[in-house]
């Protein structure tokens, strides 16, 4: 194997490590931020300028906390769920592409730490086994509101599993390929001057999928925030149900490990949304930068295009958790099962005539 | 040694122990651990075989689902090694002579195969989604359709056995 090639995705591992660290840690601050706006508060302004050493100040908090473990039979385990919750979150970020290629000295290197060709089964792959995190902690604390919220984070994130899944389907009959590279390739620019064949005469529209299939759209936008275990879908830690749900007996960087995986979730699903309905980092005019200033300025400007659809995706999760207010669990189960499954359904069945008839 | 075999005897290693350590573990929720460690071992045996898509899939459905299920069960009815109950010695002995008789069946079909390599191990293109989606569409697309009429089949008949009876059938 190329010695340079090991190295270059090595240092793409590292970075793209630090900066999924970066954003979660900056997460939380904007978290706080946000939620200070939009309720008319001055929100932590007292760490560094404009309180932007919060999250180091936390940090360190959650450090020096006493680290404290309640009387369980089964102390490993009880370690194991926020190291696995944690690793889980970390490693879908390796098949997802921050950008185009950049040629250096002659060599082309692809922003991705590996390009799969499953890289959306792997993707939902690691989302299924992501629940063993919180269900082993949940049960290991050996407290029945902690079994509680663990139960009920499971059983939300295998029933929305599906429909997330089911939405999916219809973006990969138009993409026709299973490779978050292959999608974002075929959302080139911005504008698709073939889209929709009519006879002899071509049609414009956008190419981007938020446009083509926006019902799938929606339907993974809602599952994402019920396998993100985020308002309005956050009941495995409803506080005023379940004290503080799967992780009530965690303190100190257990606790942190779960509260900093959730932001990590956020920030990879939120990428996931942006490569598969926004683009991923096509952006209008990139062919132009392309032919006219370079190549690797038109990467470069479609990783920084990527990170904005990614950040905004963020601040969506923000807003919607401080706009909203939580589901009961039964209207949750029935939005999941009877709502949405059977949407996903006929956007399938509705996508697969489309396709049938336009394409002979 | 290649790199194929070290990860060909790591794997098979941590299949075979995961497999033991099912069986022998006493806590219930340990052994549910130690199996889906197991079947990631066997996932990874799937990608040396090339086989993706199977390795992935196998991950989601077995991992992902069903195991999650399992863990929920036993949680649920709080399994413990104090509740648990000695099985009759009638029981055992059947299990006994039935395992027995499993591994006699297994010994002689390892002494029968001569030729243990699978074919299309060198194959590398053999496992890949497209080539199964040609094949499974094309080749065997009536057992494949079938498959999926017998999934529908037994969705139908767990959500029958699942659904409540309504009051009027009740006290009819």
């Amino acid at each position: 194997m190329d010695i340079l090639f090991i190295l270059e995705k090595s240092v793409i591992i590292l970075v793209v490590f630090a900066i999924t660290m970066l954003i979660a840690l900056y997460s939380t601050f904007g978290e706080r931020v946000f939620a200070a706006y939009f309720q008319d508060r001055l929100g932590p302004n007292r760490a560094g300028p404009l309180g932007l050493l919060q999250p180091l100040a936390d940090g360190v908090k959650m450090f020096t906390k006493e680290d404290f473990i309640p009387d369980t039979p089964n102390k490993f385990l009880f370690i194991f769920g926020p190291f696995m919750f944690m690793t889980t979150a970390l490693i879908s970020s390796s098949v997802i592409p921050w950008g185009d290629k950049l040629v250096i000295m002659g060599r082309t290197i692809q922003l991705q730490a590996a390009d799969i060709n499953v890289a959306i089964l792997f993707v939902f792959g690691v989302v299924s086994i992501g629940v063993y995190g919180i269900m082993i902690g949940g049960w290991a604390s050996n407290n029945k509101f902690s079994l509680l919220g663990a139960v009920r984070a499971s059983s939300q994130m295998i029933s929305y599993e599906v429909a997330m899944g089911l939405s999916i389907i219809a973006v990969l009959m138009v993409s026709e390929t299973l490779s978050l590279r292959g999608i974002v390739e075929k959302q080139h620019g911005f504008i698709d001057w073939t889209a929709i064949k009519i006879g002899n005469t071509y049609l414009p529209w956008f190419s981007w999928y938020v446009f083509k299939q926006p019902l799938a759209f929606l339907i993974f936008l809602i599952c994402a925030f019920a396998e993100t275990n985020r308002t309005p879908f956050d009941l495995p830690e409803c506080e005023s149900e379940l004290v503080g749900g799967y992780h009530t007996e965690y303190s100190s960087m257990k606790l942190g490990f779960y509260l900093f995986a959730e932001y990590i979730n956020m920030f990879i699903s939120s990428a996931l949304i942006a490569l598969l309905f926004f683009g991923g980092f096509n952006y209008p005019g990139m062919d132009w930068v392309s032919n006219n200033i370079g190549v690797n300025a038109a990467t470069l400007l479609g990783v920084g295009a990527m990170f904005a659809k990614t950040l905004f995706g963020i601040f969506f999760y923000m807003w919607v958790r401080w706009t909203v207010a939580r589901f009961r669990y039964d209207q949750l189960m029935n939005l999941g099962w009877k709502i949405l499954i059977p949407l996903a359904i006929v956007n399938i069945v509705v996508t697969g005539a489309v396709v049938l008839f336009t394409t002979n | 040694m290649s790199l194929t075999l070290i990860l060909f005897l790591f794997l098979s290693f941590a299949a075979v122990f995961c497999g033991l350590m099912t069986v022998f573990s006493r806590n219930p929720i340990h052994s549910v651990l130690y199996l889906i460690g197991c079947f990631f071992a066997i996932a990874g045996h799937y990608l040396l075989l090339n086989a993706q898509f199977l390795a992935v899939v196998h991950i989601i459905v077995y991992a992902g689902a069903i195991m999650v299920l399992f863990l929920f069960t036993i949680m649920l009815m709080n399994l413990n090694e104090e509740t648990e109950q000695h099985k009759p010695a009638l029981a055992r002995m059947g299990a006994v002579i039935s395992a027995g008789l499993l591994m006699f069946v297994l010994l002689a079909i390892f002494k029968k195969v001569d030729d243990m390599a699978v074919p299309g191990f060198q194959n590398s293109t053999l496992g890949t989604i497209e080539n199964l989606g040609k094949v499974l569409m094309n080749e065997y697309l009536f057992p494949f359709e079938f498959a999926s009429v017998l999934l529908l089949t037994a969705m139908i008949g767990a959500v029958l056995l699942a659904k409540k009876d309504s009051p009027k059938t009740v006290n009819q």
